[in-house]
Formats: C-alpha cells, sequence, structure tokens
C-alpha cells in the first residue's frame, strides 16, 4: 500500500486518510477487510483484501473420497448449505452420468428454494441492519427460523446439512412434511410483503440507496458479476432458466431484471426473488412424484478419467464446480470451485469509488456476500 | 435559612437523583420497547421481567476495566465523557416541573430556579455537551472517533440553529424566556404552544432527534460505519457516562418539548372548569406523563428507520428545517403585530 497523496487544489493542501475497515467491523458480514483511501468522508479507492477465512477446501477435496466432499462444500456458503451440496453432487452426477429420479429432483429444487429464501432473509436483514433500520433483522430471522426447523426436520441440521447424496437423497422426506412447507409458503408470502412495508417506500430507504453504486449491464457482466447483483442492472441472466438443472425445467417461474443497475433495484430483484422462490416452491411441493429417491450408484465411486464443469444459480449467483478425475483413484484429481460472492466483491472498489464511506456498507451488503465461500 | 437553603438543596438532591434513575431506566425502556417492536423478549433475567438490569449494567460498568489507549491524550481524554454529561444534568435547574405548591405549611415551587432568560440558559448549556464529543473524538487519536466526531459537531451546529429559530417564535408567543412564564402564557393563551405553532413544534422535534443524536440521525454513533463513533475507544465508567449523557439529553429534549409546546405541568384544557376532575393527578404528573409520550416516540422512531447518510442530513438540515424556521418566525412575527 502506497503512502496517502496529497490533494492540490484546495485553499489549503490536503492528505488522504487511510482507513481500514476490518477485518473485524461490525458490518463487514464476517472478515472482510477494506482498505479505504478518503478525501474527508468521501471514497477515494478501496482495496479488498480476503484470505482470513481460507480453509483450503479446494485442496482438501484431493485427499478425501467423493462422498466425503459433500461435508466440505457445507461449509463454502455456510448460510446457504443445501444449494452448495446439489451443485457438487450434480456436478459428480454428469461426470458420472447417473440418473437422478424425479422425485429426488422435486425434492432437491423444494430444498434449493428454501434455502434461497433463507439466504434471502439474512441478506435483506443485514443489509437493513447496515443502514440503520434494525427492526427488519430481527423480523427476517424470525422467518428464517422456520426455514431451518424444516431443515432440521427433514436431515437433523440447521446450518450445515451434509443433505445430499451423489445420485439422489440421504432419506426420503418425513411425512407431513410438504403441509408443513406448504404452511410455511403462506406465511412468508404475507411477511415479504412486511419487510417492503418497512423499506420499499421509506423516503430514507430510497435516499441511501437510489444511485448508489450505479453499474450498467455490460460492464457488470463484464466484471464477472451474477446473480441477482447482476440481474439488478438488467441482464436477465438465471442459470435456473438458461442452462436447468434439478426440476426447474418443470416449473413455471419469472426472472426479475432491474433497470438502474443500483442498490435499490439489486434490493427489489432480490425481494421479487423471495415472491418467485414461494411459487416454485409451491408448485414443486404439490407435484412430488412417488418414486425411488436414489439412483444407480455404483458402490464405489470413482468416475471414469475426465473433467466437467457444472454451475448452478445459489441465492448469491452462479456458483460453478470444474472437477478433473484422474480415473485411478477414489479422490479428485482437480477440485475448483467458481464462487459467486468472490466472483461478485471484486466488483466493490469500482462500486464504493467516489461515494461516501456510509455507502460502502451499503454496497457491501448489495452485493450480498458470505466469506466463507470467498475464501474457501 | 430552611427557605434559602435547605429547600433548593433538597430540591436539587432529588432532581438529580430522580434524573439519574430515570436515565438508567431509560435504557431498559429502550431496550424492552424495542423488542417489543422487534417481537422478542428484551431483557428478562435480572429481576422479575428484567427491571433490575439497570442495577446490573450499573455495577457491571463500574467494574469494568478503565482503559485509556496509549496513544490517547490523556487530559482531554478523561474530561470529555465529564464536559458531555454534566451539561445534561444542570439543564435541569430551570425545567419546571409544576407551579408553586404548598407542602407541610410552605410554599414550594416545583422548579429549581427559575430564572428570566431560562430558555437561552438552556441552550447554551446544551450547546456545550458537543465539546465532550469532539473531544473525545479528537482525543482518542483514532481515526473512527475522529471521523465520527467531525460528523457530530457539523451535525449539532446545523441542527441547533433550526432548532433555536423555532425557540425564537414560541418566545414571541410568550413574551418572555422564563420557562415558568412561558407555561403561564400558554395557561393565559388557553391553548397549547404546539397547536399554535405546528411547525415549530415539528422542527425542534427533529431538530431534538438530531440534537440528541438519536435514530434516524445516530450518524456520530454509526455502529455499522464508524464502529463505535466518538466512544470506540472508550471502556467502563468512562463510556457510561457517554452513554447516560445521551438518555439525560433524550430526557432534556422531552421536558423542553412538554414545557413549550404542550403546556408543562397544565392539565389538558386547564381553563375549561367541567374538567376538573382531571385535577385528581398533581401537575408534576402531567408533566412527567406528557414527557415519557415525547421519549417513546423517540424510541419508537428508532426501531423504525433507517438512518440517513451525512450529506442527506445536512441538506435536510440546511434546506428544508432552517429555511422553514425562518419563514415561520416571520410569520409569527407578522401575525403577531398585525393581530394584537
Amino acid at each position: 500500500m502506497e503512502t496517502p497523496s496529497t490533494i492540490h487544489g484546495a485553499m489549503f493542501d490536503t492528505s488522504e486518510l487511510v482507513i481500514n475497515m476490518g477485518p473485524q467491523h461490525p458490518s463487514t458480514h464476517g472478515v472482510l477487510r477494506v482498505i479505504l483511501r478518503l478525501d474527508g468522508e468521501k471514497v477515494v479507492d478501496a482495496e479488498v483484501v480476503i484470505g482470513y477465512l481460507h480453509r483450503g477446501i479446494e485442496k482438501l477435496s484431493e485427499n478425501r473420497n467423493w462422498t466425503q466432499i459433500i461435508l466440505l462444500t457445507d461449509r463454502m456458503d455456510y448460510v446457504a448449505a443445501a444449494t452448495s451440496n446439489v451443485g457438487y453432487c450434480e456436478t459428480v452426477e454428469k461426470l458420472m452420468q447417473i440418473d437422478v429420479p424425479r422425485r429426488a429432483k422435486y425434492i432437491r429444487t423444494v430444498l434449493m428454494e428454501l434455502q434461497r429464501i433463507a439466504s434471502h432473509c439474512l441478506w435483506v436483514g443485514t443489509h437493513a441492519m447496515d443502514i440503520g433500520a434494525m427492526t427488519v433483522f430481527l423480523y427476517a430471522f424470525r422467518e428464517r427460523e422456520l426455514i431451518l426447523d424444516l431443515f432440521e426436520e427433514f436431515c437433523g441440521a440447521r446450518l450445515t446439512y451434509n443433505s445430499m447424496r451423489i445420485g439422489g437423497l440421504p432419506q426420503d422426506i418425513p411425512p407431513g412434511w410438504d403441509k408443513k412447507v406448504l404452511a410455511f409458503c403462506d406465511i412468508m408470502d404475507a411477511k415479504v410483503d412486511e419487510y417492503e412495508t418497512l423499506l420499499t417506500h421509506n423516503r430514507i430507504w430510497l435516499e441511501r440507496t437510489k444511485g448508489i453504486g450505479v453499474i450498467g449491464g455490460a460492464e457488470a457482466a463484464g466484471l464477472g458479476l451474477c446473480g441477482p447483483a447482476l440481474r439488478g442492472s438488467g441482464v436477465a441472466r438465471d442459470v435456473r432458466k438458461d442452462e436447468p438443472y434439478a426440476a426447474y425445467d418443470e416449473m413455471d417461474f419469472d426472472v426479475p431484471v432491474g433497470v438502474a443497475g443500483d442498490t435499490y433495484d439489486r434490493y427489489l430483484v432480490r425481494m421479487e426473488e423471495f415472491r418467485q422462490s414461494l411459487r416454485i416452491i409451491r408448485q414443486a411441493t404439490e407435484g412430488i412424484p412417488e418414486g425411488p429417491i436414489v439412483g444407480k450408484v455404483p458402490r464405489l465411486i470413482k468416475p471414469a478419467a475426465g473433467e466437467t464443469y457444472h454451475a448452478i444459480e445459489s441465492p448469491k449467483g452462479e456458483l460453478g464446480y470444474f472437477i478433473v478425475s484422474d480415473g485411478k483413484s477414489t479422490n479428485p484429481y482437480r477440485f475448483r470451485v467458481r464462487p459467486p460472492s468472490f466472483c461478485n466483491l471484486q466488483a466493490l472498489p469500482r462500486l464504493v469509488r467516489g461515494h461516501l464511506v456510509a455507502d460502502v456498507v451499503a454496497l457491501i451488503g448489495s452485493i450480498d456476500i458470505v466469506l466463507g465461500e470467498v475464501d474457501r | 435559612m430552611i427557605d434559602q437553603f435547605v429547600i433548593p438543596l433538597l430540591k436539587i438532591l432529588i432532581v438529580l437523583n430522580a434524573t439519574l434513575v430515570g436515565v438508567t431506566y431509560m435504557v431498559l425502556l429502550e431496550r424492552k420497547v424495542i423488542a417489543w417492536a422487534q417481537s422478542r423478549l428484551g431483557p428478562m433475567r435480572v429481576g422479575p421481567y428484567g427491571v433490575l438490569q439497570p442495577v446490573a449494567d450499573a455495577i457491571k460498568l463500574m467494574l469494568k476495566e478503565d482503559i485509556t489507549p496509549t496513544k490517547a491524550d490523556r487530559w482531554v481524554f478523561t474530561v470529555a465523557p465529564i464536559i458531555s454529561m454534566v451539561p445534561a444534568l444542570i439543564v435541569y435547574a430551570v425545567i419546571p416541573f409544576g407551579p408553586v405548591v404548598r407542602l407541610f405549611g410552605r410554599d414550594v415551587s416545583l422548579y429549581i430556579t427559575d430564572i428570566n432568560v431560562g430558555l437561552l440558559y438552556i441552550v447554551s448549556v446544551a450547546s456545550v455537551g458537543v465539546y465532550g464529543i469532539i473531544l473525545a473524538g479528537y482525543a482518542s487519536n483514532s481515526k473512527f472517533p475522529l471521523l465520527s466526531s467531525l460528523r457530530a459537531s457539523a451535525q449539532l451546529i446545523s441542527y441547533e440553529v433550526a432548532v433555536t429559530l423555532t425557540l425564537v417564535s414560541v418566545i414571541l408567543m410568550s413574551g418572555s424566556l422564563s420557562m415558568v412564564s412561558i407555561v403561564d402564557s400558554q395557561y393565559n393563551a388557553r391553548v397549547w404552544f404546539a397547536f399554535v405553532q405546528p411547525v415549530a413544534f415539528v422542527i425542534f422535534f427533529i431538530g431534538g432527534l438530531a440534537e440528541t443524536n438519536r435514530a434516524p440521525f445516530d450518524l456520530p454513533e454509526a455502529e455499522q460505519e464508524l464502529t463505535g463513533g466518538f466512544h470506540t475507544e472508550y471502556s467502563g465508567m468512562r463510556f457510561a457516562l457517554f452513554f447516560l449523557a445521551e438518555y439525560a439529553n433524550m430526557i432534556v429534549v422531552s421536558s423542553v418539548a412538554t414545557t413549550l409546546f404542550f403546556g408543562g405541568w397544565l392539565r389538558p384544557f386547564p381553563n375549561v372548569a367541567a374538567l376538573h376532575f382531571l385535577d385528581v393527578l398533581p401537575s408534576w404528573t402531567w408533566f412527567l406523563l406528557k414527557s415519557f409520550v415525547f421519549l417513546y416516540i423517540f424510541i419508537w422512531v428508532r426501531a423504525t428507520l433507517p438512518r440517513y447518510r451525512y450529506d442527506q442530513l445536512m441538506r435536510l438540515g440546511w434546506k428544508v428545517l432552517i429555511p422553514l424556521a425562518i419563514a415561520n418566525l416571520v410569520v409569527t412575527g407578522i401575525v403577531k403585530v398585525m393581530l394584537f
């Protein structure tokens, strides 16, 4: 880091102030560190420092067998563990050309969309809290709790689920679980409106989010932004629609996009995603077909030599797995993740430049990162 | 002898203690009300329904290690919280909790003193409090507190202009700066000033939120941006002083709003004889009830609204509130001269 430069031209020459935001800072969502160079309260430049939560998951995976890796994927995006699980399992299924039964696909879809709502609940709560509206946080966590209860009933865990297996599911859904999911959808419908009454038309909220961190569609795509952060800029890219996986090709849902590409549009996109997810959950839960929950999987999982890339739409964006198998051992030769949070985070310096310190926290919230996934 | 020394000293003792107890219970009230707004219970462990929480907090804060950062300006660092706390307390000297009443065969006034520049005294003493914040940010020798104290000073100075201008309109109505005369003139005018000066009241309340650093204007201590604001480096009792000063200031703003705009200790419709039964409640309870309503709104606002950004806050102050306050003052003056 070079020394702060002097700003000439004012009545007195002033020098920039370098402040260190994080890794222990209440709004950097974990252990993100941002080095800000300020002129007064205006951000001249920002440098993102990551790696405080690096656990070497990619390297560890090369020494685990294929089933053990599912457990490691839980620890990446720990607020959306089920989605990471499905992404990994589908990649291996693609590599081994295993057919997953339709029942498993439907249940996976329900779980992933529940997970998306849980993740968005966490996002709307913390994002609003960063901007000073603390009540939304408690409301959103109240509903997230209901989803965690559903997951607990399904697999026994509340955060790191380990809830998928290669070729299907570890167990069937408990009796009556689908009724509870539908009941939850009815509750959640009203709650999303409740969050919106507190924020969407609130004048302070509008002033704090409109025109903050504007990024055009082409530039956003160029920077590798994905998920709601990209759709907020008007690019209708959604892996669920473009390259359907699980049971998404049989679901009827819309992909909301923004117009302005600012923090407010990214907020609106995610709020609409709550409703679309509920729509998908209703269709999938009502349509769960009868049948087995695991496909034909060999006892020893040992894919033939080859490589594959498979991406899914995690709550944060495009979550991709690239796996190389040498066909000789019972563990991957190379395991690489394309984490959406990591790719979205690299847009942060571009977004915060020229805004105020208060906007930095709004923008960190707006791109919705999870440091476990950034650092892996 | 008794009238000159014993009674004033007793009054000071009572007001000071009542204020400090009130301030600590404000903290509990705030936690409880916000908890209810957020569908939780709030403190429940210490005593029934957590009523002893302030006691536990006080003991904890006094036993905490009192840290002074090595690079801090030691003397200023120690003085800053005191400068912040003391003005918040001595303002109560001129706040009238009630009129002169007969107690134990003596005429006792329910205020410590009534000086003829009472309002001016409140404004000037209250503005000393900001020095505590500025000095704390400066003396900490740390970047986040410095940014926060710069914000605080800019914010307090701008909103003080708007608030003082609204006070001038009230003075025009009452013709006096004495707090007791202001209440009396509301009795004589047969109306609370909030109904003849609604604009002034709204500006005063918004300005009051900003001057006490309360949400949505709590930028100086914006936890999510500046970690803790000007008291980031403070701990133990010195931190507690800042904390208590904020709540004491809230009570001051509520009391002043009650006195200036809502008839102080007067019961509703004091001139209507038919409502005489309302006098079962003594005058000071009316005062406390009205102040409590304001305190409740303070907390309610905090639970609901997001925070303004620094530039938006300045814009609201200078481009909206101050011009509005000046216009209100001019209109009040013209109406006063033309009609009365």
